[in-house]
């Protein structure tokens, strides 16, 4: 179809849509009046049920724990299926200049800059550490912190030229994270049922809310979770900075 | 045996597949195929084990957690398995288990990560199906989707499997999208994500519940039409399922887009047909026009086409909105019908491929212009490929057959349809004709001499295919091709199906007993209406079908023969054929501008019918 | 004006599209994609919202006091997780489609007819 027809037609139908969309939405309950069961319920039992005080990484990992499991094998399959994508297209080329590591000042870059970007690493570990481990008390959890670690990746890459170091992607490592981290999140939900319970029950001794190891499988569930979406983010990025570090061959 | 086997259905695959990715490293095929034939055929067992388990008890609903409702309240998240999901659910591992023997062959070498994203596709349908609580199907279908665009852009090194793998993400995505709007508003109402929950909330608020209930199900119906590849939210599928390889074809024609009906299936009968049960004969109507049209229309644009994989992706839209009219008749005649349809339609698709497979391994590659006689010399192949044809045209003695009957039965007995039998009849045609044609082009030779400007130049799955060989078919890609088509009759001849169809179908559409079932733990007894095969007379006319179809086919294959035509309709439709053509140009703004222009007119026609 | 955050919601809906439907760029295509997605985020969270409801964070806070929903807030983070990964993948598409077909416009990708 040529543009314009293409835009004329969408603009239709879009008119419709947003008059169809507006009667739909206005039977919803007035904004800030909403007082779903589901969630008041929540609101109220959690802390007592879960010893939890974030409710939301409960519902998370507890109450609603199948849809994270499904969500992380979404993570999961996007980062191996990018890789194949992108791997594919450098391995029928030549073989592109090995990595230096970035031990030496790479591309130009400022070597402050990378010296910087190498500090930050453990800091940000740390943070994310934090963040994954705390995650069923306070604003966190696993995928929040998985995406704080692979930041700490992301920024090496930025700060040190692009190049993955090489002892990350020679030997698999975060796909072996990331099959850890998957296949835990698995492992654990079986075990609740080798507990006598159901798949994904919380078979852990909860503690006392607000400390740290409350909850029961919460906090595995949210390490597994978070290793292995720092797995996955890292990977992607990784195989991005690859593929913009090799020259490309047009058509 | 306890109901522990129900999560493992999806647990399984899915542990199979981070096995796959963690051992990435080690490299070994063998240990790669061992893994996720193991996985698969583990969690295939496990699903006939739970489509037992359903049988038997009628509903089995299994709560993660153990998190149970109390007062009609479910925090939790329940997997509510009666026998259609179970049935269905188990298919799907049949079908992954062909997909996965069958890539054996048909790549060079497999790597960790394509097995690995099937486990986790089978994992995907095996959840959607079992799953009783809307975000979670919400959940799984976007795993569906995202599995499948990697699979489709495995081949990255060709330039078709990219846009294929494009259009298709992004349609799919927006159709996701459009599902989760849906989901919003049902939340915002109800407060409650659990399909029973919403029914009964939904149920006990007076009139069809305004506005938001009509909205939320035509958001819900597109989202689920693009995945469905309904006319007009179809434009991605062609492009998809021509580029993908052809070992995850067997997934995507086979049972991926019958999954976009089934999830809509579901959420009507669970949440929406009683909010919505004064205006049930208004949604017949539309669903079935709707139907109708997707019919006939991917029956046309079957005639179209000359490529193999192309025909079978138009094949299986003409094929959806069959499926479609079985489910809009609203009752559990037409579902029974559709079901067994599904199931047969996926096992004869899926030996189809296979074939399409085979020739690929013998010969160059069949997105080349030159497809006729391709398949000369392969004279097995060409029989198997002649019986799944005939399937395709649902011949009595098939499961199609079978389904059709019992599609058109319900039709019958619903005043005012008796025009849907000839509109089924016209698309079965059309669809059989030319799955017929591109049998006899292929493996006879016949049909005129390939100049057809607008086809695409050389593109599809060169590369990883030895060179032209004469060698022997390799068992292991022809037993599954073979086996697949007789599944196909097994649908047709074993007795009990069309009766264990309709006691399912029955079960299914009873919204009550659902509720019943899924919030207060006791599954009741469903009664379901008396059935008997089809009549002798069914028979005969399902043969003349056939006959029609074959006439078809010839009208395809041979359009110079053929005694009827002036020159000057033969340019009109030439003429309508290049815009008909030139609609289907892969471009993913046009496929975008459809499904927009697809949910405007289905929500709108829904919003002003339903006042 | 308790309407803004759900037309708002719409709103974003209909621009992204329209930025899908007429995207020259697929980097453009994807991010627009992304904006459909921010409104799925905007509606969910708007519906959950609570007037004078405090986050669902029990820390120093006891309970039963009004909170706001916190079940669409675990189902935006699902959402988020979902449309970086879809974003993910088609943004690798589009970079192998430069590589293969030397631009990433929509009208110039169109290897397949018919």
């Amino acid at each position: 179809m040529r543009r314009r027809a293409r835009t004329a037609l969408f603009l239709v139908a879009a008119v419709v849509l947003a008059a169809v969309l507006v009667d739909g939405l206005a039977g919803l309950p007035a904004f800030g009046h909403f007082h779903g069961v589901d969630g008041r319920t929540l609101d109220h039992v959690t802390v007592r049920q879960r010893h939890a005080t974030d409710v939301v990484t409960a519902v998370n990992f507890d109450y609603r724990g199948l849809d994270t499991m499904g969500e992380e094998f979404i993570l999961f399959a996007s980062s191996v299926g990018l890789v194949v994508l992108l791997r594919e297209q450098r391995a029928d080329r030549q073989q592109c200049p090995d990595d230096a590591g970035g031990a030496s000042g790479d591309d130009g870059r400022d070597p402050l800059l990378a010296l910087v970007g190498r500090w930050s690493v453990a800091p940000i570990i740390v943070l994310g550490v934090y963040v994954v481990t705390h995650g069923q008390l306070t604003p966190g959890g696993g995928f929040q912190g998985g995406v704080v670690l692979a930041s700490a990746l992301i920024t090496l890459l930025i700060t040190t030229g692009g190049r993955t170091p090489r002892t990350i992607r020679r030997h698999g490592a975060l796909e072996a994270l990331e099959g850890i981290g998957a296949g835990g999140y698995v492992v654990i939900g079986v075990a609740g049922i080798f507990a006598g319970l159901q798949f994904l029950s919380n078979f852990l001794p909860l503690g006392t809310a607000g400390a740290l190891f409350s909850s029961g499988t919460v906090i595995s569930l949210s390490t597994v979770v978070g290793l292995e979406v720092a797995g996955a983010i890292a990977l992607i990025v990784a195989e991005f900075a690859e593929h913009g570090q090799t020259p490309g061959v047009g058509s | 045996m306890t109901t522990n086997v129900v999560p493992l259905t999806v647990a399984v695959p899915m542990l199979g597949a981070a096995v796959l990715a963690g051992t990435q490293p080690l490299r070994r095929r063998l240990l790669a195929e061992g893994i996720a034939l193991a996985a698969a055929i583990a969690a295939t067992v496990l699903g006939a084990l739970v489509l037992r388990l359903a049988i038997h008890r009628g509903e089995l609903v299994y709560w993660f957690g153990g998190w149970r409702p109390h007062h009609g309240v479910a925090l939790g998240i329940a997997f509510a398995v009666d026998p259609f999901a179970a049935g269905l659910a188990t298919f799907c591992g049949l079908l992954t288990i062909a997909a996965l023997v069958f890539s054996w062959r048909h790549f060079d070498s497999v790597g960790h990560a394509f097995p690995a994203l099937v486990l986790v596709f089978q994992a995907a349908l095996t959840g959607f199906c079992l799953s009783g609580d809307l975000f979670d199907m919400f959940v799984f279908f976007e795993l569906m989707t995202v599995v499948a665009i990697a699979l489709t852009a495995y081949r990255s090194d060709q330039r078709a499997p990219l846009q294929g793998a494009l259009n298709f993400g992004i349609s799919n995505a927006i159709g996701g999208f459009l599902v989760l709007f849906g989901i919003a508003l049902l939340y915002g109402r109800t407060g409650a994500l659990n399909l029973a929950q919403i029914g009964v909330a939904l149920r006990a608020a007076h009139g069809h519940g305004g506005a938001l209930v009509v909205v939320a199900f035509g958001l819900i119906a597109s989202g689920f039409f693009v995945k469905a590849a309904i006319i007009p939210f179809h434009f991605w599928l062609a492009d998809a399922y021509t580029t993908a390889p052809t070992p995850v074809c067997i997934l995507f024609a086979g049972v991926m887009s019958e999954m976009g009906l089934y999830g809509l299936a579901r959420v009507y009968w669970t949440v929406f047909a009683g909010p919505l049960a004064p205006h049930a004969a208004t949604v017949r109507l539309i669903l079935v026009i709707i139907g109708s049209l997707t019919a006939l229309g991917g029956g046309v644009m079957c005639v179209l086409q000359h490529l193999p994989k192309r025909l079978l992706a138009f094949a299986t839209i003409g094929s959806m909105g069959l499926f479609l009219v079985g489910f809009g008749l609203l009752d559990a005649g037409g579902l029974a019908g559709a079901a067994v349809y599904v199931v047969a339609d996926g096992l004869v698709k899926a030996g189809l491929f296979v074939c399409i497979g085979i020739l690929q391994h013998r010969r160059s590659d069949t997105g080349s212009l030159r497809v006729r006689g391709l398949g000369r010399g392969l004279p097995f192949t060409g029989l198997v490929f002649a019986v799944g044809a005939l399937g395709m045209t649902a011949m009595p003695g098939f499961g199609t057959f079978l389904g059709r009957s019992l599609i058109e039965t319900a039709a019958s007995a619903a005043p005012g349809y008796g025009w849907v039998p000839y509109v089924m009849t016209v698309a079965e045609a059309l669809i059989g004709g030319s799955v017929l044609a591109a049998w006899a082009r292929l493996f006879l030779g016949w049909g005129p001499d390939e100049r057809h400007e607008w086809l695409a130049p050389e593109s599809a799955e060169a590369g990883d295919e030895l060179e032209l060989s004469s060698r022997r078919t390799p068992a292991v890609l022809f037993v599954p091709a073979l086996v697949l088509v007789l599944g196909g009759i097994a649908t047709g001849v074993l007795p009990g199906v069309g009766r264990l169809a309709i006691s399912g179908a029955a079960r299914f559409v009873d919204s009550s007993a659902f509720a019943t079932a899924v919030l207060r733990g006791h599954a009741a007894a469903v009664a379901a209406p008396a059935s008997s095969g089809p009549s002798i007379a069914e028979v005969l006319v399902g043969l003349g079908l056939t006959a029609l179809a074959a006439l078809v086919g010839l009208g395809v294959i041979a359009p110079r023969r053929l005694p009827f035509g002036p020159p000057a309709l033969q340019n009109l439709s030439r003429g309508a054929a290049r815009r008909l053509h030139q609609l289907h140009g892969g471009h993913p703004g046009d496929d975008v501008a459809w499904v927009v222009t697809g949910a405007a007119v289905v929500c709108g026609t829904l919003v002003l019918a339903l006042r | 004006m308790s309407f803004l955050p759900f037309a708002v919601a719409a709103w974003l809906l209909l621009v992204g599209l329209y930025g899908v439907v007429t995207s020259r760029h697929l980097v453009h295509l994807v991010l627009c994609l992304g904006v459909v997605q921010a409104s799925t985020y905007v509606l969910l969270i708007s519906i959950g919202y609570l007037h004078g409801g405090r986050a669902p964070i029990f820390v120093g806070i006891t309970v039963g006091t009004p909170a706001v929903d916190p079940v669409v807030q675990a189902l935006t983070l699902t959402d988020v997780v979902v449309e970086a990964t879809v974003s993910a993948l088609l943004l690798a598409i589009a970079l192998q489609a430069e590589r293969r077909f030397g631009t990433v416009d929509p009208d110039a990708i169109r290897e397949l007819r018919g």
